[in-house]
């Protein structure tokens, strides 16, 4: 983006869509039912084009304005672990896959979706100190993958039709 | 030069894609086949506020615990047909209430803002095993 003023707009702008797909996630109902906390993972098709499209500061960024509002908004200290530990977990392994280059985003992205649920297990072991938790992982990492893949191509398709726009 | 580069990366990228894909699955089917091999019928469900054990209820009674967080009761825990589950919580989100009941050893049933775990063991309390 050539100007300066422009793409702090448009960084808030897409703060702006994080917050309100999280919010989308909030309202649905769950997935499924067996297995509580399942999500989409909506907000990080913005995270993920934000990683490709400029960098992984501009996405960093917004994602820990987006953390710090939802946990304003709606959450509380304790949330804010649970969603630091996993976004943040979660753009590091895909800003490492990317610099790689040999994934496409939807490999970047179904990466990503595992690690973030590592984050919120591993901090939910912490909390609780129970390890027994961890078997969690087993099912959330095939959630994960279906969520990454979805938010993969989610994702691919902002990065292309917004490149068309010229934005 | 630069063209044929970038005509050929998406094919590769795709072909670790899914071979990243074909990974995960295996891995997560062999955690999952140890994890259905490994676990016990479990007799008991454990109890746990802040990280310590407070009471451990035999899944063979049927029976309607309240648990408590200080004074106020925060969760109603029932045992019935060998299983147990969450049938009412005072917090918002209700994910231990919708969890599906429990009976294998190891199952847990997690409430996060009363930072409680109903977890099934396999023993009684102070029985060898339970140091695990």
């Amino acid at each position: 983006m050539e100007n300066k003023t422009k793409k702090v707009a448009f960084l808030g702008l897409c703060t702006a869509v994080t917050l309100i797909l999280a919010y989308v996630e909030a309202i649905l109902p769950p997935l499924w039912s067996a297995v509580p906390g399942i999500k989409m993972g909506l907000p990080n098709i913005m995270i993920l084009f934000l990683l490709y499209r400029f960098s992984f500061k501009e996405a960093a960024a917004v994602s820990l304005v987006r953390l710090l509002a939802v946990a304003l908004l709606f959450g509380n200290i304790m949330t804010l672990a649970y969603s630091v530990a996993g976004a943040g977990l979660s753009l590091g392994i895909m800003v490492l896959l990317k610099k790689t280059d040999r994934f496409s985003m939807v490999g970047v992205s179904i990466t990503g979706g595992i690690f973030h649920n590592l984050g919120q297990i591993l901090v939910a072991m912490l909390v609780l100190e129970t390890a027994e938790i961890g078997y969690y992982m087993i099912i959330l990492t095939l959630t994960g993958t279906v969520a990454g893949i979805l938010v993969g191509f989610a994702g691919f398709l902002v990065l292309k039709y917004l490149k068309k726009a010229k934005i | 030069m630069r063209k044929e580069l970038n005509q050929a990366a998406p094919q590769k990228r795709r072909r670790n894609d899914l071979l990243l894909l074909a990974g995960i699955l295996l891995a997560v089917a062999v955690f999952a086949l140890v994890y259905t091999l490994t676990r016990k019928e479990g007799g008991y469900a454990a109890v746990i506020q802040n990280g310590t054990e407070t009471a451990r209820y035999s899944l063979s009674e049927e029976q309607e615990i309240p648990i408590a967080d200080g004074e106020t009761v925060t969760n109603l825990l029932v045992i019935r047909d060998g299983k147990a589950y969450m049938a009412e919580a005072t917090c918002p989100d209700q994910i231990c209430v919708e969890h599906r009941p429990v009976s294998k050893a190891g199952e847990t049933i997690v409430c996060l803002p009363h930072e409680l775990v109903i977890k099934i063991v396999a023993s009684e309390p102070d029985a060898p095993d339970m140091v695990v």
